[in-house]
């Protein structure tokens, strides 16, 4: 009997724990007072500490506008760096609340890993590296190259898929960060640098010589990469969704971090839905009613976002090309505030 | 409870709560219950968990296509072979560097050990300076300063080029890979019949020497039929060997035989690491050997060289076998950090890219303790054997 006891109380135990990991994350975050945010281990313009160890890049200002969202206030967020390879089990354990790491979205992961993709931030694509003398013009006159990659990423995939395609052959140097993988890259233990275009354009502009090094034309995949959640907790997965959607309609609408506040008495009324001053936006997402108004007033748009931290003025120069607004060539697309 | 209370005139349930055996008892099974409910727990909160998040669990996944490439493989390997097949691949590359260093480790442990008790003063200084540099420095960071040496190692272009083939550049040491042509069974079958014949000669010897008290040059008689006999037969078939001798092409070399920088790396250091460890074991041993010993062997008039093989060496072995287990089973569970350097063993292909790509962390995770929990089961098997084989026979 005393066996039975014990065993009914521990199995109840279990199901309410296990009830509780998976239930409510953002009354969770609300109790903790801040986002847990997994981002890269250092990715120059995506998410990287400055001189003084404060958090930068893009990826670091999604999470950023999620703090926002929640709190208002975009240092109620903490930072915890992740491998590729670390970063789902971090986010399925429940280390973290979200991903913003410039992850692929693939069916595989969407499904069979138990997570929500809640949109595209970034519109990617694989690329190759090369150092000029090389005199390679050409990713399809790689045959035979010796190319390093990072572990766990679908680059890892893609680069097999792309090789074998094309009837080539390569000899594969597999690194477990993007720092080490550019490390030998550049110590020449490979004649190639693979990873997404994004990524070679960051890692080049953290390179001592950046200009012996050429990216080949080709762009081999698609990457959609953007910020997930763990599958399950619907409300925490809107409102990663609509803060996401935030920035970029606040740059379709033409609201910035300067006029914001002016904009609040704008005669457009979807402006006046997206800050807050009309509607009840926030309530249905379980927030305030501002919440928007805070991550544009705080972080910006999209496109401010863009220009800040991998823009063409920053040493990653980037177009926005792909990610561009529909409205300017680009798919950059979110659905309507209503 | 099936508890002796005979003696007690009550068997209430305080006496039973004095009564140190039944205390026992009822503490035992108090363990047991907390022990089951708590893997109850663990088991049904991590399946409940895996369930509600839509995770697929099982061992399905070791059947679907990798799709990714690994570049140090011993066996034919493609990204379109299965996961299971990348495992297998990443296997072989831990029990690779596990066996050559172990070996290794082994070999120069030994000649450290010696070399610590030597009378020169500069030999033993030096040796002892050697332990404590490299057993007191985190062995990551030691292969982490090996990898980086071969990485300064000239570029593809600038290769160093050792003759007869042979390449050596940051990308590894390129050396010709021989080819069987017909009839090369030959050598394979005398090497095979010279082990034999040299394991022959040793009994013959043995009882010969038993019976009249001649010595017989047993070993190097028997390395001369193991090494002579192959190579016979390598003339007498006429040489049924090609080489496929690497050349550069516009990237690296092809064709031929690659050791990897990685792997050259990550057994230098677990060689050098571990054999600092076998050496003061060495040490320990012999001296743990009464000095009385050699005195009483040299007394008898024994020349100092069998002295150390027949008299000292066998008894120091009884000290020394059962600490070297345990640094053979570090060695082997140490190889695991290669996948710091990209080492594609099987931390890195199981629970690395296979993990990642799957998303099968506890699977995988659980495959890969097997195999670490399997390969030291047998090791430890094997050197108690050993070591029983060597005991102390007490007559």
């Amino acid at each position: 009997m005393q066996i039975g006891k014990i065993l009914t109380t521990a199995a109840a135990v279990a199901l309410l724990g296990a009830g509780a990991a998976s239930a409510q994350t953002l009354d969770a975050v609300k109790g903790k007072g801040y986002v847990q945010c997994g981002v890269t281990t250092g990715l120059a313009g995506f998410a990287n500490p400055n001189d003084a160890g404060v958090w930068e890049g893009f990826d670091v200002d999604y999470c950023r506008a999620l703090a926002a969202a929640i709190f208002g206030d975009t240092e109620a967020v903490r930072f915890t760096p992740t491998t590729a390879k670390e970063r789902f089990t971090a986010l399925q354990s429940g280390e973290i609340d979200v991903l913003a790491r410039n992850t692929t979205w693939t069916l595989s992961r969407d499904v069979n890993l138990g997570f929500e993709f809640v949109g595209v931030n970034y519109y990617d694509g694989q690329g190759f590296m090369v150092r000029n003398d090389l005199g390679v013009n050409s990713a399809l006159e790689l045959d035979g190259a010796s190319v390093c990659i990072q572990t766990g990423t679908t680059t890892e995939l893609n680069l097999a898929d792309f090789f074998r395609s094309n009837g080539m052959s390569f000899e594969p140097v597999t690194v477990d960060t993007s720092d080490q993988a550019r490390e030998a890259y550049e110590a020449g233990r490979c004649d190639v640098y693979t990873t997404d275009a994004s990524g070679l354009a960051a890692q080049r502009a953290s390179m001592a010589d950046s200009s012996a090094h050429k990216i080949l034309p080709e762009i081999i995949s698609k990457e959609p990469l953007g910020p997930l959640v763990r599958h399950g907790d619907n409300q925490w997965g809107d409102i990663a969704r609509w803060t996401l959607n935030a920035l970029i309609t606040a740059e379709e609408l033409g609201v910035t971090a300067a006029n914001a506040e002016e904009m609040k008495g704008s005669d457009n009324p979807e402006v006046k839905r997206l800050l807050g001053s009309e509607g009840d936006m926030g309530a249905q997402l379980g927030l305030e009613p501002e919440w928007a108004f805070n991550i544009i007033s705080m972080v910006g748009n999209y496109g401010e976002s863009f220009e800040r931290n991998v823009g063409v003025e920053t040493p990653l120069g980037l177009e926005r090309g792909l990610n561009a607004l529909w409205t300017d060539g680009g798919i950059l697309y979110s659905p309507p505030f209503r | 409870m099936a508890v002796d209370t005979a003696e007690k005139s009550e068997r209430s349930l305080g006496s039973l709560w004095t009564d140190q055996r039944a205390r026992a008892i009822f503490f035992q099974l108090l363990t047991v219950i907390g022990t089951v409910a708590f893997i109850f727990f663990i088991v049904n909160n991590t399946a409940t968990n895996l369930e509600q998040r839509g995770i697929a669990t099982g061992f399905g996944f070791l059947e679907s296509a990798a799709g990714y490439d690994i570049g140090q493989k011993l066996v034919e390997y493609t990204p379109e072979n299965t996961h299971a097949r990348a495992f297998l691949v990443g296997l072989l590359n831990t029990l690779l560097v596990a066996a050559v260093g172990i070996v290794l480790a082994t070999i120069l442990g030994f000649f450290l050990g010696v070399m610590r008790l030597s009378h020169n003063w500069l030999l033993s200084r030096v040796v002892y300076c050697y332990v404590e540099v490299v057993r007191n420095v985190p062995l990551l960071l030691q292969i982490y300063f090996w990898y980086a040496i071969f990485l300064v190692l000239p570029v593809v272009k600038e290769s160093i080029e050792l003759g007869a083939g042979i390449f050596i550049n940051n990308r590894g040491m390129q050396v010709p890979r021989p080819i069987a042509e017909p009839g090369f069974w030959a050598i394979p079958v005398a090497l095979l019949i010279g082990i034999v014949a040299a394991k022959a000669v040793g009994i013959w010897a043995k009882k010969r020497q038993d019976r009249t008290g001649q010595a017989f040059p047993t070993i190097s008689t028997g390395i001369g039929i193991i090494v002579g006999l192959p190579l016979l037969a390598l003339v007498v078939t006429g040489f049924p060997v090609s080489f496929d001798v690497p050349e550069l092409g516009r990237f690296r070399f092809t064709g031929g035989l690659t050791v990897f920088p990685e792997f050259v790396a990550l057994l230098v250091a677990l060689t050098t690491y571990t054999a600092a460890f076998i050496c003061e074991n060495v040490r320990s041993g012999i001296q743990a050997v009464s000095h009385g010993q050699t005195e009483a062997s040299h007394a008898l008039g024994i020349k100092p060289s069998w002295t150390m093989r027949l008299i000292i060496i066998p008894q120091a072995l009884r000290v020394i076998v059962p600490p070297l287990t345990s640094q053979y089973l570090n060695l082997t569970k140490n190889s695991s950090l290669g996948v710091a350097i990209g080492y594609q063993e099987v931390v890195a292909t199981i629970s690395g890219t296979t993990l990642n790509q799957t998303g099968q962390a506890i699977e995988c995770i659980a495959i890969t303790m097997a195999v670490y929990l399997t390969i030291s089961l047998l090791i430890s098997a094997f050197m108690n054997w050993y070591n029983r084989r060597i005991a102390l026979v007490e007559r």
